[in-house]
């Protein structure tokens, strides 16, 4: 069976969910190969060797990491060439979705982005996405070259299947053109101890009814093991991080639980969480579209409901 | 400096947007407008534009009435407008847009910046921007938050979800802003009255040599095989608190397995 790859996400070898999420899609398309880009493979390899990778691509190259996008997909090229691979997955962020764009051109291969969920019928694979702000739902092929495909955290349940995980060292010379964009300082995000926004199960939002406030909604996020989310209206006013901005410009989540606190619901919010297994909001305004999309609400002040659910919460916990 | 800023005529994300029986966007039934993520890149261009001996040309690829797109962009102050239209061009999917938008590029030549915005409002794949650096050979600095322009090279900030960077390159070179870079400004009267005496080209892609095999719906690279409307969310329970609400909240979250 020819070979998928699936690019490896990780820091400094920490394997994310997402790459053993992949790996078990790739089972069902082919033969698994991961494609580690960075160092500290060794840290990565039990991992990827527990989800099924039966080889390691592996990629160590400075330039890489120095540059902006370029690089990144002239490795997975490089490696495209040498495994001539039945499909390509990598997680759905804005670097992986630039670099499988890249790949697509120079490969001539079509390319689906930000799947919701991957579907194999014999040697026919197709993705689907949710689009138009979480109404509509589309299934698409690729029908030129082999599928590209960026695929969303969360689809499935991983499964562990063990292989070998043989190492195969790939050497890449990142050509001068892939090295216009120089990285020249990177910080990293300040870790909150909080889940991913994209990948938790529950997420938490704050909106332009905590004033900038955004503590009982930390607090209530705390005691549900939820991660933080904000409306457009709360990080523009600063209250919280861009990085945390969930809608259509910020990160789409589909968590088990969504609840919105202080937010009205303009259709830029609802395009970032309206695939939401359930929804719950708490809102002064009877009025708030929110409500139209929720499977209990509130009327009432964020300030007085969220900490008493958090007590309740809490009582129940013990 | 001379830039060419790259937008969309999208259907209103306020709309009820749907599809046609081919599978792609209905245009018909919902107006359009200049994409809103694409009004940041204008606005940018205007501001490294400012003072400046250069021109500033907007293009965009679309039917006839995506010439309301480029109005938009006149009025706030773009010099110029290149409108790609031809019959053979619908359906086409990313790929196929960033090929005829290369071309056009190319076409209009001495370009010192290609700026664009993060992605469009109803594709929203977000890439389209490193398709056309990849097909122009430019260096690609995309998703920045804040940018500024200097001594022939472009420095801007992008977020990632690990860690903020901080990018460079020199121009030639494609550029891509997101909404977090300042808000657009709203065309004035006097901008909307000289909008209506600046040129509008019009190409088709024999213009551009670009053969129309390589475009449209039957040439895409992907195929939509499949499109189903979600069904309607039911409107669960709503409460109003008088005094029990956060209670009553934590209760139904019991109920549904969360605690």
């Amino acid at each position: 069976m020819a070979e998928v790859l699936v690019l490896v996400d990780h820091t400094d070898g920490t394997v994310k969910k997402t790459t053993a999420e992949l790996l078990t899609i790739a089972r069902q398309i082919g033969t698994p190969a991961a494609v580690f880009v960075g160092s500290n493979v060794d840290a990565a390899r039990p991992r990827l060797a527990q989800f099924g990778a039966e080889k390691v691509y592996v990629i160590d190259n400075a330039d890489i990491d120095g540059y902006l996008v370029a690089p990144l997909a002239e490795a997975l090229a490089a490696v495209v060439e040498q495994a001539s691979p039945a499909a390509v997955l990598l997680p759905s962020n804005g670097t992986t979705k630039e670099a499988a764009a890249r790949l697509a051109i120079k490969t001539g291969s079509g390319l689906i982005t930000d799947a919701t969920a991957v579907q194999v019928e014999g040697d026919q694979v197709s993705a689907s996405q949710t689009v138009f702000a979480g109404s509509y739902t589309t299934t698409c092929k690729v029908t030129k070259g082999f599928p590209i495909i960026t695929v969303k955290p969360n689809v499935l349940p991983p499964k562990a299947s063990q292989a070998g995980a043989a190492v195969v060292n790939v050497d890449v010379a990142v050509s001068d053109a892939a090295k216009g964009a120089k990285v020249t300082d990177r910080q990293p995000k300040q870790k909150s101890g909080r889940p991913e926004l994209t990948e938790a199960a529950i997420v938490v939002s704050g909106g332009r009814g905590t004033n900038g406030d955004f503590s009982p909604v930390e607090e209530f996020a705390d005691t549900l093991g939820a991660a933080v989310g904000a409306s457009r209206a709360a990080v523009d006013a600063g209250w919280y991080p861009h990085s945390n901005q969930v809608g259509q410009t910020g990160k789409q989540v589909s968590p088990q639980l969504y609840v919105a606190a202080g937010i009205s619901g303009a259709i830029q919010h609802r395009a970032g969480m309206q695939t939401s297994k359930t929804i719950v909001a708490i809102n002064k305004d009877e009025e708030a579209p929110i409500f139209e999309l929720v499977d209990f609400g509130v009327v009432g002040d964020l300030f007085a409901v969220l900490p008493q659910a958090t007590e309740a919460v809490k009582k129940a916990k013990n | 400096m001379n830039i060419v800023v790259c937008v969309k005529y999208v259907p209103d994300a306020q709309g009820d947007r749907s599809f046609e029986d081919d599978n792609t966007t209905d245009r018909e039934g919902v107006d359009g407008l200049l994409s809103e993520l694409d009004e940041y890149a204008v606005e940018q261009a205007l501001r490294a534009n400012e003072g400046g001996e250069g021109e500033i040309t907007v293009l965009t690829i679309g039917p006839d009435a995506a010439a309301d797109a480029l109005k938009k962009a006149l009025q706030m102050g773009a010099d110029k407008a290149v409108h790609v239209v031809d019959e053979a061009i619908a359906g086409s999917d990313a790929p196929a847009t960033s090929l005829v938008l290369a071309e056009a590029i190319k076409k209009i030549g001495a370009v010192d910046v290609v700026m664009t915005g993060v992605a469009s409002t109803d594709g929203v794949m977000g890439v389209v921007p490193a398709m056309l650096a990849e097909r122009l050979g430019l260096p690609q600095v995309t998703q920045l938050s804040q940018l500024s322009f200097a001594d022939g090279k472009v420095t801007g900030r992008r977020d990632g979800d690990v860690a903020s960077e901080t990018v460079e390159a020199s121009l030639p070179a494609v550029v891509g802003v997101t909404d977090q870079t300042d808000e657009a400004r709203y065309p004035s009267f006097k901008g909307i009255m000289a909008a209506k005496k600046k040129p509008v080209e019009t190409w088709s892609l024999a213009d551009l040599g670009v053969d129309a095999g390589q475009v449209g719906l039957a040439n895409a690279w992907t195929t939509v095989e499949n499109v189903t409307k979600r069904p309607p969310r039911e409107q669960g329970t709503v409460v109003t608190d008088e005094g029990d609400g956060g209670a009553k909240l934590a209760e139904f979250l019991s109920a549904q397995k969360f605690v």
